[in-house]
């Protein structure tokens, strides 16, 4: 028998019985759907995240006091002295731009509305290390340092909730814990992050937030430095030197510095192992429902095989061998969870997409990811499923015997 | 003429939980190719698991059953599957057609397990024309009537040209006008294309229509008579070296002599 009768017959004898073959199918479209839409929305969720670290800049890394766990006692402060020591060319060649950055929070307020916002005091090369853009206005410069100048670049949401809107608001008056400042531009929206929303900030010169915002024990301390690579790949690079010098100056033992180079990459690791268990846990939970569309279909082609037990023996006597009938049951029961695959991957794509209507419904910045790689995965997964649960059944009718299946009443 | 058929000692015990059952007690006999043949016999005489071996749906528990000159006593499952397909014809008493698909389809279902992949379209149109159905090729079963369907399964017990046609209560199912179609068709079969013909039967009216009867009682051969010519000659040869048990073969031969002439 070739296959394309073998297909046809077993389309048709699956047609024969619609409504079975109907509710056995919708198992596996559940499986399936459930298996492609979770495993988008994991990859969503993932893209998501590493983008948003991504926005912050690729070559970017972040020195800041003390180590992660905080077992280091005392840790001497970073200082301004530290910053150009990073500063320094010939010492560290794979830094590109150093900014010194000091980091409070304060209220910004314009007529009545006022808001809450993470007010960084920077030098002008803060911008280019973050990967910060303007839509209008001006960046702060040399110029604003060197006469602490009180002028003011808004995160975008900030503007948003004290104007109502995030244009044409540059040269307005704000006041910052009560002084007056002057909006020098608005930042481009850079999306939630890891830290809180990247634009809920209030950026304003270095100096300005040393003498009258952020004051500190004395007079250079940093809060964070904020390091610029050459590029991505020296980042390793980077680090690297930047504790060699860091770890001199501080004059701290080997492996027991009081002071934390992150990187980028770092935080691109922690997130994307963070998600990809969440994908796999997801998969996992869906791969379940799979598993009992699977058992369904053995469910009903057990029964199928009952019910046609007298059929099986007419075949046998008419000439079919074990295989001819193993062949026959493992094809519909593949066709029952092919189908099921199918209509599920388009139910699933279907989740996915509604998934994405409600996300920017509801102004989040997620999108589930469909990959070829997780269709792939269901296809294969939902044929394997019907092939592996219709080895049982189908064995069994090929093993009937003739005489005992035509005598079956 | 050369024997189609040749049964030697068949025993057929089968074991139903802890009893023994003897279906078939050592049972001998030829049949010539193109012999019509009637089985007989009440209910539990081993009719139907005689039916069943010469129809090689089931071996024998010992004894040779030669079928077209091949030894198929002794054959796998599979390759009784295959003798089965090219060798016997089956024609059922409830039919036993697929309900799905249409008389066409069920009339090719044996060349295709038989691997023809060329032309069984016209094959099966023809053997639907020889049982007088050719106006209904595309109808299904549920579509047609008792006899109708009985002719299909004709149709498609010989499509295959089989050295034997296994008729298993052909017209149990149908009233005696139509019955007698069915039997009509079969004799004409016969004489046609010489294929051999055995029918198992309850009914006196159809084994009057054979040459020659098989009769069972308690799984021994009773009698073996109608008229076929050669046999009251033959048999009594043949039937000694099946002497495993003495008194079985001597009912036999005596039954066989008693009823010849009847």
């Amino acid at each position: 028998m070739n296959l394309a009768q073998t297909i046809f017959e077993a389309l048709e004898s699956l047609n024969g019985n619609k409504m079975r073959s109907g509710l056995t199918v919708l198992g596996i479209v559940i499986g399936v759907a459930a298996v492609i839409a979770m495993l988008a929305v994991g990859r969503g969720a993932e893209a998501s995240i590493t983008g948003s670290i991504s926005g912050i800049g690729t070559n970017l890394l972040f020195v800041f006091r003390g180590d992660m766990n905080g077992s280091i006692r005392n840790p001497k402060p970073l200082t301004l002295g530290d910053v150009d020591a990073l500063a320094d060319k010939f010492a560290v060649p794979s830094v590109e731009a150093v900014a010194p950055a000091l980091q409070g929070s304060a209220v910004v307020s314009f007529g009545g509305e006022q808001v809450s916002a993470e007010l960084y005091g920077v030098t002008p090369e803060y911008f280019s290390a973050r990967n910060y853009l303007i839509t209008e206005g001006e960046y702060i410069v040399e110029e604003h340092l060197l006469g602490r100048a009180s002028v003011v670049l808004l995160g975008p949401d900030v503007a948003e909730e004290i104007f109502g809107h995030s244009d044409g608001v540059t040269g307005e008056t704000v006041r910052i814990e009560g002084q007056p400042f002057r909006v020098l531009g608005v930042l481009e929206s850079k999306g939630g992050g890891m830290f809180g929303s990247q634009d809920r900030v209030a950026v304003i010169p270095f100096t300005t937030a040393q003498a009258r915002l952020i004051r500190r024990s004395t007079n250079d301390r940093v809060d964070i430095i904020f390091i610029q690579a050459v590029d991505s790949e020296s980042v390793p690079q980077a680090s690297e030197e930047i504790a060699q010098i860091l770890r001199t100056r501080h004059r701290t033992p080997i492996g027991a510095d009081d002071f934390t180079v992150f990187t980028q990459e770092d935080m691109l690791n922690t997130a994307s192992s963070i998600t990809g268990i969440l994908t796999i846990f997801l998969g996992g939970i869906a791969a379940i429902s799979l598993l009992v569309g699977g058992i369904g279909i053995m469910n009903i082609m057990l029964v199928s095989v009952t019910e046609r037990t007298r059929e099986i023996g007419l075949r046998k006597a008419l000439g079919a061998r074990k295989r001819d009938i193993l062949i026959q049951f493992l094809t519909e029961s593949s066709l029952l969870s092919l189908i099921g695959g199918i209509v599920g991957i388009g139910f699933g794509w279907f989740i996915a997409f509604i998934v994405r209507q409600i996300a920017v419904a509801t102004g989040t910045d997620f999108s589930p990811v469909i990959g070829a790689d997780a269709i792939l995965l269901a296809t294969l997964f939902s044929a394997a499923v019907g092939l592996f649960f219709g080895i049982y059944p189908a064995s069994r009718a090929a093993n009937l015997e003739p005489v005992e299946a035509l005598r079956y009443e | 003429m050369s024997n189609v058929i040749e049964v030697r000692d068949i025993v057929k015990t089968y074991q139903m939980g802890a009893v023994e059952v003897h279906a078939l007690r050592g049972v001998s006999f030829d049949i010539q190719k193109g012999e019509v043949v009637a089985i007989m016999g009440p209910s539990g005489s081993g009719k139907t698991t005689l039916m069943n071996m010469l129809g090689c749906l089931d071996r024998p528990t010992s004894g040779d059953y030669h079928l077209d000159g091949e030894l198929v006593s002794s054959l796998t499952d599979d390759q009784l599957a295959v003798i089965r397909n090219r060798k016997v014809g089956f024609v059922f008493q409830s039919f036993n057609l697929l309900s799905r698909v249409s008389s066409l389809a069920n009339v090719e279902l044996p060349l295709r397990y038989a691997g023809v992949r060329e032309g069984r379209r016209n094959l099966a149109r023809e053997a639907l024309e020889a049982v007088g159905l050719g106006d209904r090729v595309t109808h299904r079963p549920t579509e047609l009537s008792g006899g109708q369907q009985q002719r299909v399964a004709v149709a498609r017990a010989i499509i295959n040209n089989p050295s034997i046609i296994m008729a298993d209560e052909p017209t149990g199912n149908l009233d005696s006008k139509v019955g007698q179609e069915i039997m009509d068709l079969l004799l004409s079969l016969n004489k046609k294309r010489g294929t051999t013909l055995i029918i198992v039967t309850h009914d006196p009216t159809i084994s009057a229509q054979t040459e020659r009867v098989i009769r069972l009682i308690d799984g021994h051969l009773d009698e073996e008579s109608n008229g076929s010519k050669p046999k009251p000659r033959t048999n009594p040869v043949k039937r000694k070296p099946a002497k495993t048990s003495p008194e079985r073969s001597r009912r036999t031969r005596k039954d066989v002599g008693k009823g010849s002439e009847s």
